[in-house]
C-alpha cells in the first residue's frame, strides 16, 4: 500500500490563511454591508451577493478540486489524493450548504417563496446530496483501498453529471419561469465581491490543507506495519 | 459479453416472481401518489409521467440490489472473476439484463398509470421509447452503485442515496418526455428531450463500464 | 473472451509455479499473514496446515489473486499477481471455501456458465458430473445440495478450467468417504500431468501421504 504522505514543510500555512482569509471577509461584508450603495431595484437584500456570489465561485473550485482529486487517485493510488478527496467533498458540501441557505435568504423576500428552482442553485442541491452520499459511502465501507478507489469513481460520476444536471434543470424551468438571475452586480461593486471572493478562496483552501492533513492522521492510524517476529523466537 | 447476458436473463428467469413482486410494489407506489394527491382526476393526469418514473424509480432499487443478491450469496461474481473472465463484459451483461428488466417493468406499469390516471395515449410506441431511454439511463449507473452497495453494510439506504441525485437528469427529461407523449406537445420540444436522455445515456454507459473494474477490485 | 487471450503471455518455463517474497495482508487492524515466503517447484504438491485463523485461505487468495496483499510479491506461473491479474487467473483454478455458486440455477447450468464465460463448449459438462458423481442430480438445483454436493461441484468447475496451478482449499472438508478418494485421485492425477497443486487441509496424514512439500502456517507466519 502506498505511505500516506502529510505536507511538513509548511505547515503554518493553513493557519496563515484562515487567519487571512477571516480578516479579509470581515472587511469585504463590511464594505459590503455598509459602504457599498445601495442596489438601484432589489435594495438591501442584494446585499447577500456580497457572500453568495463569492461562495458559488468557490464552490465551484471545491467541486473541481474533487474531481481531480479522485482522478489523481486512480491514476497515482497515492492515498494523499484520498485524503485531499476527501476533505474536498465536506468543504464543497459545506460550501453547497451555505450557498442553498443564501439562496434561500435571498429567494423568500424577493420572490416570495423559500426556494424558487433557480437552475444554478437547483444543480447544487442536486451536488450537495451526491456528495453527502458519498461521504455516508465513506463511512460504511472499512478497508482504506476500496473506500478511496469508491469514492473516487463515484466522485467523477457525480462530478461528470453536475453540467448535465444544470442543463437540464434548465431546460425544465425555461418553460415555467422567468430567468432573472440574482447574480447581477453592476460594476461600482466589484471590489468588496472580488475581497470576499479571495477571503473564501483563503478560507476554503485552510480548511481543505487541515481537513486532508486530518484525513492522513486516521489513515496513517488505520495502517500499521505487519507485527515484526518476537524476539528471540527462530522464524 | 453474450456470455454474461446469458446468465444474467437465465438467472432473471428463475426469479421471475420477484418480478412479479417488484412491479406489485410499483403499482401500490403509483396508487399511494394518487392518494397524497387526491381524487381529482385533472390533476392525476397532469402528474401522471412523474408519478410513473417516481414509481419506476423507487421500484429499480429494488431491482437493482437484487441483481447482485445472487452474486454475493456464493461469492459467484468473484468465482467468474477468476476464471478469468472480463469485468467490463460482466458489467454490460448484468446491465444490458437489468435494462431489459425495468423496461419491461416500466411497460407493465403503463397500463396501471392509464387506468388511476386516465392517462392514455395513443403514440404507444413513443411512450415505450421513452421508457427504454430512461430505464437505461437507470440501469447504467444503478448496476455500478449497487456493485458496491451489494458488498457493505447499510446497502439498503446507500443505493438510493447515492443513484437519485445522479439521475436527475434522466429523470427529469423522460418525466418531461412522458408527459409531453401524454398530454400533448404543442412546441414540438419532444425531440430535445429524447435528445438529452439519449446524451445522458451515452454518457454514462461508457462512463460507469470504464470505472466498474476498479469497483471489483480488491 | 477474443480481447483475452489476443493478450495471452505463454508461462514462464523456467520459473518455479510459485514464488512469495515476505507477503502480507491484513483485515482491518488483524494481520491474517504476517510474513509469509515460500517457493513451489512446477509439478510439485504442498500441503499447508495450520489451525483455524493461520491465514491458509487468506495466503490462497492472495496467490489466486483474488485479494491484493498489503505488502510483499508474488508471482504464480511466472506472473506477478498484482500486475499481472489476468495471466495468473488463466493459469489458476481456486477452489474456495466460498462455493462460486448460484443457488437458483441447477449444477448443469452452473457448470454451462462457467464454461460459457471460458469459452468452451457446454457438452463436456455432462462428463464432469460424472466425474463427480452428481450426475443423478445435473437438474436439480442447487439450493437443493447439501454440503458435500456442492464441494463436489465446485471440483467440477474447476476440471473446467485449464489451470497449471490447482489451489485447493479444505478440499477434504465436507466430504464422504467415497468423496475423499475422489480428492486422492484428483490430486494424483494433476500430479502425473505436471499440474503444481497446493492444498490446505486438516487431515494431515492423507495430505502428507500425497505432498512433495509441508509448510504450516501459524498467525499468518510460516513455521517449521
Amino acid at each position: 500500500m502506498q505511505t500516506v504522505t502529510d505536507n511538513q514543510r509548511f505547515p503554518r500555512t493553513p493557519y496563515v490563511l484562515l487567519a487571512l482569509g477571516a480578516a479579509l471577509l470581515l472587511f469585504g461584508s463590511w464594505w459590503g454591508l455598509f459602504f457599498a450603495p445601495k442596489e438601484q431595484y432589489m435594495g438591501d437584500v442584494q446585499r447577500i451577493m456580497y457572500v453568495h456570489v463569492p461562495t458559488a465561485w468557490n464552490w465551484m473550485l471545491a467541486v473541481i478540486f474533487a474531481f481531480v482529486s479522485a482522478i489523481a487517485f486512480l491514476f497515482t493510488s497515492n492515498y494523499k489524493w484520498d485524503s485531499r478527496l476527501e476533505a474536498g467533498l465536506e468543504v464543497g458540501s459545506l460550501l453547497a450548504f451555505l450557498l442553498c441557505c443564501q439562496g434561500s435568504i435571498w429567494a423568500k423576500p424577493t420572490w416570495g417563496v423559500w426556494w424558487d428552482w433557480d437552475p444554478r442553485l437547483t444543480s447544487v442541491a442536486v451536488l450537495l446530496m451526491a456528495s453527502l452520499g458519498i461521504i455516508a459511502l465513506r463511512t460504511f465501507v472499512e478497508d482504506p483501498a476500496r473506500r478511496a478507489i469508491w469514492s473516487s469513481v463515484a466522485t467523477i460520476i457525480a462530478s461528470v453529471d453536475l453540467p448535465i444536471v444544470y442543463f437540464s434543470v434548465k431546460w425544465w424551468n425555461s418553460l415555467h419561469q422567468q430567468q432573472s438571475s440574482p447574480n447581477t452586480v453592476s460594476p461600482d461593486f466589484y471590489i468588496p465581491l472580488r475581497v470576499n471572493a479571495f477571503a473564501i478562496l483563503f478560507l476554503m483552501t485552510g480548511f481543505i490543507m487541515l481537513r486532508a492533513r486530518l484525513a492522513s492522521r486516521r489513515l496513517a492510524a488505520e495502517v500499521t506495519a505487519p507485527p515484526l517476529s518476537e524476539a528471540g523466537e527462530m522464524a | 459479453m453474450i456470455a454474461a447476458l446469458r446468465k444474467e436473463l437465465l438467472l432473471q428467469w428463475r426469479s421471475r416472481a420477484q418480478f412479479f413482486s417488484v412491479f406489485i410494489f410499483g403499482a401500490t407506489a403509483l396508487l399511494l401518489f394518487s392518494f397524497g394527491v387526491g381524487p381529482n382526476s385533472e390533476v392525476l393526469r397532469q402528474f401522471s409521467a412523474g408519478f410513473l418514473w417516481l414509481g419506476l424509480l423507487l421500484s429499480s432499487t429494488l431491482t437493482l440490489a437484487e441483481s447482485f443478491h445472487a452474486e454475493m450469496e456464493n461469492r459467484a461474481l468473484e468465482g467468474l472473476l477468476i476464471l478469468p473472465a472480463d469485468p467490463r463484459a460482466l458489467y454490460y451483461g448484468k446491465t444490458l439484463a437489468n435494462w431489459i428488466q425495468l423496461t419491461l417493468l416500466g411497460s407493465a406499469l403503463v397500463p396501471v398509470m392509464v387506468i388511476l390516471y386516465d392517462a392514455g395515449t395513443t403514440r404507444l410506441l413513443s411512450l415505450l421509447a421513452i421508457i427504454a431511454l430512461g430505464s437505461a439511463g437507470l440501469a447504467a449507473p444503478g448496476t455500478l452503485y449497487a456493485a458496491m452497495t451489494s458488498q457493505v453494510r447499510a446497502k439498503q439506504t446507500l443505493l438510493p442515496l447515492l443513484l437519485f441525485p445522479l439521475i436527475v437528469p434522466a429523470l427529469l427529461a423522460s418525466v418531461k418526455a412522458t408527459s409531453l407523449v401524454i398530454l400533448g406537445d404543442p412546441m414540438q420540444t419532444l425531440r430535445s428531450w429524447i435528445s438529452l436522455l439519449a446524451a445522458f445515456d451515452a454518457i454514462y454507459w461508457s462512463l460507469c463500464g470504464l470505472l466498474y473494474p476498479r469497483v471489483l477490485e480488491d | 473472451m477474443i480481447s483475452a487471450l489476443d493478450r495471452y503471455h505463454p508461462p514462464n518455463m523456467s520459473e518455479p509455479a510459485i514464488q512469495a517474497d515476505h507477503l502480507a495482508r491484513r483485515f482491518g487492524r488483524r494481520w491474517a499473514l504476517a510474513d509469509v515466503s515460500l517457493v513451489v517447484p512446477r509439478g510439485t504438491v504442498l500441503m499447508v496446515a495450520g489451525h483455524n485463523g493461520s491465514g491458509k485461505s487468506t495466503l490462497f487468495r492472495v496467490l489466486a489473486s483474488v485479494l491484493r496483499p498489503d505488502h510483499g510479491v508474488a508471482r504464480v506461473a511466472g506472473f506477478d499477481v498484482v500486475t499481472q491479474r489476468a495471466d495468473v487467473r488463466r493459469e489458476i483454478a481456486l477452489l474456495s471455501h466460498y462455493t462460486y455458486l448460484y443457488e437458483s440455477l441447477t449444477a448443469r447450468e452452473n457448470l454451462h456458465v462457467a464454461a460459457d464465460h471460458l469459452g468452451i463448449k457446454r457438452d463436456i459438462v455432462m462428463s464432469l458430473l460424472d466425474r463427480v458423481a452428481l450426475s443423478s442430480r445435473a437438474d436439480d438445483v442447487v439450493s437443493t445440495f447439501s454440503a458435500g454436493m456442492r464441494k463436489r461441484l465446485s471440483f467440477a468447475r474447476v476440471f473446467l478450467q485449464n489451470p497449471s496451478v490447482v489451489l485447493l482449499d479444505e478440499p477434504y472438508g465436507q466430504l464422504d468417504p467415497e468423496g475423499f478418494a475422489l480428492v486422492d485421485d484428483v490430486v494424483r492425477e494433476l500430479r502425473s500431468k505436471q499440474v503444481t497443486v497446493l492444498m490446505a487441509t486438516h487431515q494431515i496424514e492423507r495430505g502428507a501421504s500425497l505432498a512433495d512439500q509441508q509448510l504450516i502456517l501459524a498467525a499468518g507466519r510460516v513455521q517449521k
